[in-house]
């Protein structure tokens, strides 16, 4: 079985994974997720109201950062969600202020909860499962408390 | 030269959980606000119907279903979308034509009839939709985003899940006599605590349902109101539809971040201050004025961050507002006296329109079984997705 991105260009994977976003050639702004050429050119307009950029170029996030809000899921969320395991395992999610001035939503690492979070604690970002379809495992990024 | 303009009548469709069709709530409304004006159908020379939503979108077209369904007239009609703050910007469209003397009688009505459960995207897939990703990649459900604006409260300003439930409490004791609320009934803190977690901080009570309902106000210029008889009608002083300022520090539903502050450092508003603020000016109104509020309480906790949002109180105070009963009617500063999204549920097309009707109730003295004894100025606020602010403020 092989592990693939459930999206591509969001995220690197290994031992240290990063975020992907995208940043204006013209301004700096960052933004994530980063810009997709699939889904056309609306989308690389600048979100910059001084500037009229529409090139971006690809940059890593910092890896660690601290949390904004927390919660969990503890019913299953509707379709497209796909549930990994049956039955339905609640999963935490966390809003995390990164150094790069911008706050990104993800799921908390399996085996961590909201007892594990506090708004301002540091978590770094892994890659995990997110579900198992016919190519294999799908992962996505996650946050993971720092001890 | 004033802004105003005046509303001639008001109505609603309860809300409930009926199954009909969005028309059939549509017109009881809009015919109840005629009729509460005394201006015959005929009289109304622009229709703006506030659009259906659909899983977030725009859904079935609004305005000239309505004009239809209520006889064709030949008025000119809009339509509006706007997602949750769909009502204001309807009100929006009005209030421009009457006030460029392009129109003199104008019917705004909002209906819809909504599904069960949890809000989900349309079928299919999209991988460059961020209201898809959020399901797909995250399980990133509505609850979920107000979960976070619970927590945060919580965490920072030391509010407790009892806090929560004292909003809920609260609003279900200022609806029981509403004849318009779908849910009326007394409720413990032990209840909505004994009610099942949905997403920690919140339980299933602290968060509102989905309803169907229907909401129609008769805008009028005041001097075509004084002519038909309204002395002292209640006026829209201020509509108030600001989208964010870049940027956007906050995490709104549907998106999976916020804006970088990197470039142009934090704004000196956060969107939902700004929707108020915008209000406020545009009125010559502020927040020591205003008598009553009427706020979305999409989550009880999301209550508390719009009082101070307002400038109601300062940021980290309204549980003390709360807990003292100042927002409870009889209060300083009563909030949601109709109940709320709590006892209502959210009908989003109509629910905006709904606020509107409500303070006009209270601020002619005839909102009876909830009335905040001499109001004279309120407040609505909400944000619809994708940008969309929401707030309306009236005077008598």
């Amino acid at each position: 079985m092989t592990a693939t991105p459930v999206i591509d260009g969001w995220f690197t994977t290994g031992e240290e994974p990063h975020l992907l976003a995208s940043r204006c050639i013209g301004c700096s702004n960052i933004v994530f997720p980063p810009v997709s050429s699939e889904a056309g050119g609306a989308t690389s307009y600048c979100r910059n109201p001084t500037c009229d950029g529409e090139e971006h170029e690809t940059v890593e996030l910092s890896r660690r950062g601290t949390v904004w809000s927390y919660t969990d899921a503890q019913y299953q969320p509707p379709a497209p969600y796909v549930p990994q395991a049956e039955p339905y395992q609640p999963f935490a999610l966390a809003a995390v202020e990164l150094p790069e001035g911008i706050v990104v939503l993800g799921q908390v690492a399996d085996g961590y909860g909201v007892a594990d979070l506090k708004v301002g604690a540091e978590v770094e970002l892994v890659v995990e499962t997110l579900n198992t379809d016919d190519s294999g495992d799908r992962t996505i990024y996650r946050w993971r408390p720092v001890r | 030269m004033s802004n105003a303009v005046a509303i001639a009548g008001v109505g609603m469709h309860p809300w409930g959980k009926w199954g009909r069709s969005f028309v059939e709530y549509g017109v009881h409304a809009a015919r109840a606000a005629l009729k509460d004006s005394g201006i015959p159908w005929s009289d109304v020379d622009l229709v703006v119907g506030g659009e259906t939503v659909r899983n977030g979108y725009a859904g079935y077209v609004a305005g000239s279903t309505f004009a239809q369904a209520l006889g064709w007239n030949g008025a000119r009609i809009a339509t509006s979308y706007a997602a949750c703050a769909t009502g204001a910007q309807a009100i929006d469209t009005a209030r421009a034509r009457i006030l460029a003397g392009m129109c003199e009688v104008a019917l705004v009505v909002g209906a819809d009839t909504t599904p069960k459960g949890f809000l989900a995207p349309n079928a299919g897939e999209r991988w460059d939709d961020p209201d898809w990703l959020r399901f797909r990649l995250l399980g990133m459900t509505n609850p979920a985003y107000f979960a976070l604006y619970a927590r945060r409260r919580m965490d920072l300003y030391g509010a407790t899940a009892e806090d929560n439930a004292l909003v809920k409490v609260k609003n279900a004791r200022h609806g029981l006599r509403n004849p318009y609320a779908r849910f009326r009934k007394e409720t413990t803190v032990a209840d909505v605590l004994a009610s099942p977690v949905v997403c920690d901080p919140l339980h299933l009570l602290d968060i509102c349902a989905t309803s169907d309902g229907a909401a129609a106000v008769v805008l009028t210029s005041v001097e075509y109101a004084r002519r038909h008889g309204i002395a002292n009608p209640v006026r829209v002083e201020a509509v108030s539809t600001v989208t964010p300022t870049f940027p956007n520090t906050t995490i709104d539903m549907p998106l999976l971040s916020t804006d970088s502050t990197a470039v142009a450092g934090a704004p000196e508003l956060t969107f939902k201050e700004a929707i108020g603020q915008a209000a406020y000016e545009e009125a010559g109104i502020g927040p020591e004025d205003v008598d009553v509020a009427e706020v979305y309480d999409l989550s009880t906790a999301l209550e508390l961050d719009w009082i101070e949002d307002l400038q109601l109180c300062k940021r980290g105070e309204a549980e003390v507002l709360l807990r003292s009963g100042e927002t409870t009617i009889g209060g300083r500063i009563p909030v949601n006296p109709s109940g709320g999204l709590a006892c209502f549920g959210e009908a989003v097309p109509a629910q905006a329109i709904a606020q509107v009707c409500e303070l006009a109730w209270q601020l002619r003295g005839d909102a009876e079984g909830r009335q905040v004894e001499g109001a004279k100025v309120g407040l609505t606020a909400n944000q619809g997705l994708f940008g969309h602010g929401s707030s309306v403020l009236l005077a008598v």
